[in-house]
């Protein structure tokens, strides 16, 4: 293995973290099993599902479909860290509230696409949220409650009605 | 019967004061799992624990002839390399039959194929190591010498003489068959005015839970004991099976579930790879955990729903149907599904169709055959999306025919609201069903007039929407006549055991399980409402066989119904218990007390007269206190199993609204309604997001779904990116209601509301496309999955 792995220095959910890892290591493999973050979450592994989202850099990217390796400087986040820091607690009581999720597998990757959809304090109609939600994919809910759990979050930030 | 509004509370007799039942309450685990915080069997890592991975045939049919092990198991990180032969010295093989179905026969299936691979994707070597890459990577170092034998795709000629035989000891392949002949059909359809003859096939598709099966078997030598940590429907059926296959007692074997990504019927079978991983954990005295990666999952999982049914049915001018006839055809791979079988989903059909009907003709045939493709078995809904596609696609068919509304002819031919009890012409036997009602609530809901009117104006300008309906029949709440019955230890009955704890809090272990319907929080409502406490004051324990009581789990739309009574009477049994106590230190009657927001009152007036927690302090600490010969029971267990009926039928129906755009063929979904009635509502909530996830699911089958396969039994799409799932932008906002038809087999009334969606949404959005393309002349769509490509078919442009 050591002269296909690589050291690594990055920053997940705002603690230093240095590994040697496997060059063929993906993002979530690390997550989960270097760091035990096992809140992100791997449902296909080529890019479809969407289980596997976490943000790198401020951007959300697909836990499969990115290396370890490649994160190599970089500031990730995940459902962890999201959580503690509470920026997704409005959007996390939405969830629950509204009952956006049964057997919660696609939640945290459904919380960290939504995020960034509402970043900018933007209120997108039922149909964008539908769009931009459609890289995750959730079995269980057939996707209305989470609909309506985004557009009440994103009403909420904007002072709106609800 | 009343209708109920969508999520106000509705108060019934349950409604003790500070009642749970009938209220949207959120449930108590979603906040862990907001936070990523779930434990799924994929997060589970134990001590010394190892890796498999399996080799899979990649032939469809064929011996194998050698399995040279040698290079893989000098491979980095390998603990161990594992033949069929040598694992079958550590685990039985096992057959899936039931003996009330009669005449089902199937063959011995091992955990890895010994001699004989019967499908691509069965497992026929597995590698155990420190890292699943690792043995991944050793995989491909092991050599297998295949000879492949010919592949029995085709369901139509797997009976034929000229067809091989997959398991020559059977003799054919052959699993399954049943003939129902009740009335006079062929008279009936000769005295008819209008004939529909038509074949409606079903694609075979199946679950894609978000989270793929995955299991962690961990034998522990020193103990005697396996603890196998399972993403499953029914731990107590599968710590059965474990001892039963490992010649074990089942009180060396404990399962444990906690959270499960997905099930939907996925998760309740037995699976050879992980009995095999059990039986490797055995071998190798240590935690052994096998996940199914995605295209494992797509050739492993079961499949469901392959059916061809060629359908008849009869109608007088007047719009009462005469006759309904069905052949049914269904090929569910190599091997019935061991311990359910692959004989339900057909056996369902023949039961369902034309279920909510009171025609008394009716002719049904199924055949269910075996063929060399991933085994089918029972998925959400089994048997029903197909029935009731072909029951309601015949019904607007003919209705088509003899110029009639959809809706008119339900309500000249659906059985009276007023006719219950009744017996179906297949007998299946209804303790109260509500299509009237149901029917005239989805009327209005959908304002169906104005919808109408809509479609006939869009039509002059071009624009084809079509509107469909399905009204339907759901099996709930299975008694010991679904499996029972016919020797499979699947319990149907379930248990609650509820006790209070030192500070006066309630502790319910339930045999039921959660894999995301909500069952925990309808337990704790039940409880919380039937004891009296808070439902913050309730933590509810499952999926643990050392430690709840013995049941069937969560299938068949049973938790709530059966578990959730269960509940209930094991909350009333504690509440008697502590007013017992309470009476004592009170020196009361305890029928003049009762237990409100985890307090003792009197019950005529509501004062408090004593707190949970210092009776709790005076039975656990200071029990001296007592008056002699008064000792405390405040553990208290209630099961329950329905009796009065082998199956609490509920009932309902949807409609479609949806945009054919005729020139691409793509389906724009506008709208979705459902009307169901399921009886007592325990979570109006939880009801409505078991309907629309379940709807959704049928819409997948509708439009996207199909595990295509070619004519040598080869899986051509078996990823996300080619297998298609219904995602967010393509699916409709769903509006749902409820007609409210409580079963008085238990106390609460509830029926179950799992599979409603799923049963009738399919049928819905044929119709509704047939409706939209029939002013085009276009043949009517009766094969499934609707694709843009048979669409433009049916137009005649392709």
């Amino acid at each position: 293995m050591s002269e296909h792995a690589l050291d690594i220095s990055l920053t997940v959910n705002g603690e230093p973290v240095a590994e040697r890892v496997e060059a063929r290591r993906t993002l979530v493999d690390f997550l989960r099993e270097d760091l035990s973050l096992t809140g992100s979450h791997i449902g296909c592994e080529h890019g479809v599902c969407g289980a596997c989202t976490v943000r790198v850099d401020g951007e959300i990217v697909r836990g499969c479909l990115i290396l370890a390796v490649q994160c190599d400087g970089a500031k990730v986040e995940t459902i962890e860290g999201l959580s503690d820091s509470g920026e997704l607690a409005d959007l996390q009581a939405a969830f629950e509230q509204r009952n956006a999720l049964q057997c919660g597998y696609c939640t945290p990757g459904m919380l960290a696409a939504a995020q960034d959809l509402l970043k900018g304090g933007v209120v997108p109609s039922r149909d964008e949220i539908r769009a931009h939600i459609s890289g995750n994919y959730c079995r269980c809910t057939g996707y209305h409650a989470i609909v309506d759990a985004i557009e009440a979050v994103a009403q909420q930030r904007a002072g709106g009605k609800r | 019967m009343k209708i109920a509004a969508d999520s106000p509370p509705v108060l019934t007799a349950l409604d003790r004061p500070n009642s749970y039942i009938g209220r949207s309450v959120p449930r108590p685990n979603l906040h862990r799992l907001t936070q990523g915080r779930g434990q799924y069997v994929s997060d589970v890592s134990l001590p010394r624990m190892v890796h498999v991975a399996f080799l899979r045939s990649p032939h469809a049919h064929a011996r194998i002839v050698a399995v040279k092990t040698e290079a893989a198991k000098k491979a980095p990180g390998v603990i161990a390399v594992v033949t069929g032969a040598e694992l079958a010295k550590v685990m039985t093989p096992w057959v899936g039959v039931l003996t009330h179905l009669k005449g089902l026969k199937s063959a011995p299936q091992p955990p890895i194929a010994i001699d004989h691979a019967c499908w691509q994707g069965e497992a026929v070597c597995a590698v155990v190591a420190r890292t699943r890459a690792q043995a991944e990577d050793a995989c491909d170092l092991v050599e297998i010498d295949y000879r492949p034998l010919p592949a029995v795709a085709d369901a139509e000629t797997a009976l034929d003489a000229k067809t091989t035989v997959i398991h020559p000891a059977l003799g054919d392949n052959l699993c399954f068959e049943r003939k129902l002949d009740v009335g006079a059909v062929d008279k009936a359809v000769a005295e008819s005015d209008a004939v529909v003859e038509t074949t409606f096939t079903f694609g075979r598709h199946t679950g894609v839970t978000t989270e793929p099966r995955a299991v962690v078997a961990d034998w522990n030598e020193g103990e005697q004991r396996l603890t196998v940590y399972q993403g499953t429907q029914a731990p107590h059926m599968m710590q059965n099976l474990f001892a039963k296959h490992l010649d074990l007692a089942e009180h060396q074997v404990r399962v444990v579930t906690k959270d499960v990504g997905g099930s939907f019927g996925i998760k309740v079978h037995t699976y050879a790879d992980e009995m095999a991983t059990v039986a490797l954990s055995k071998l190798l005295r240590r935690p052994v955990k096998f996940v199914a990666d995605r295209i494992e999952s797509f050739v492993t999982d079961i499949h469901a729903r392959d059916h061809r049914v060629k359908a008849k049915i009869g109608v007088k001018k007047d719009g009462t149907i005469t006759a309904f006839e069905i052949d049914d055809l269904t090929g569910i791979g190599p091997y019935s599904v061991y311990p359910r079988t692959s004989g339900i989903e057909a056996n369902q059909v023949v039961n369902l169709t034309g279920g909510p009907y009171t025609c008394a003709n009716y002719r049904a045939q199924t055949r269910v055959v075996f063929q060399n493709k991933n085994v089918m078995c029972q998925y959400r809904a089994v048997g029903h999306p197909i029935a009731v596609a072909v029951t309601e696609g015949l019904v607007e068919l003919a209705a088509a025919k003899i110029g009639m509304d959809p809706l008119e002819i339900r309500r000249r031919n659906l059985i009276a609201d007023d006719a219950y009890p009744c017996t179906s012409a297949a007998g299946l036997k209804f303790e109260r069903l509500s299509h009237h009602e149901a029917l005239a609530h989805l009327d209005s809901l959908m304002n169906y007039a104005g919808l109408r009117a809509e479609q006939k104006k869009l039509r002059a300008q071009g624009i084809y929407r079509g509107i469909g309906f399905a009204s339907f029949i759901e099996v709930t709440n299975p008694s010991a006549a679904f499996y029972g019955v016919g020797g499979a230890k699947i319990s149907s009955q379930d248990g609650a055991t509820v006790k209070l704890d030192a500070q006066g809090a309630i502790v319910v272990a339930t045999g039921v399980s959660e894999q995301g319907q909500g069952a925990e929080s309808v337990i704790a409502q039940c409880v919380a409402t039937s004891f009296g406490v808070a439902m913050d004051k309730v933590r509810v324990i499952m999926g643990d066989t050392d430690n709840t009581p013995y049941g069937g789990g969560t299938w068949a739309s049973r938790a709530a119904g059966i578990g959730g009574e269960a509940a209930w009477q094991a909350g009333k049994a504690l509440r008697a218990n502590v007013l017992d106590v309470a009476a004592s230190i009170l020196q009361a009657k305890p029928e003049a007390l009762d237990i409100r927001n985890g307090v003792v009152v009197d019950a005529a007036n509501g004062t408090e007269r004593l707190r949970l927690e210092e009776l709790a302090r005076v039975a656990y600490f200071r029990p001296d206190t007592l008056p002699a010969g008064v000792q405390a029971e405040l553990v208290a267990t209630r099961h329950y199993v329905p009796r009065a009926w082998p199956f609490a039928f509920t009932n309902g129906v949807q409609a479609s609204y949806l945009e054919v755009d005729t020139d691409s063929g793509f389906v724009k979904l506008l709208k979705h309604w459902c009307v169901e009635d399921c009886g007592t509502i325990i979570n109006p909530q939880l009801v409505d997001e078991q309907i629309r996830g379940g709807v959704v699911q049928g819409i997948g089958a509708a439009l996207f779904e199909q595990c295509l396969y070619d004519e040598r039994g080869q899986m051509l799409n078996g990823n996300m990116a080619d297998y298609l799932v219904p995602m967010a932008a393509e699916m409709p906002d769903i509006e749902c209601g409820h007609v409210v038809s409580p079963t008085a087999d238990s106390e609460l009334g509830a029926k179950g509301a799992g599979e409603a969606g799923t049963a009738g949404a399919p049928a819905c959005v044929m119709n509704a496309i047939n409706d939209a393309l029939r002013p085009l002349g276009a043949q009517p769509l009766t094969d499934m999955p609707f694709t843009p490509g048979k669409i433009l078919k049916a137009l005649g442009r392709l």
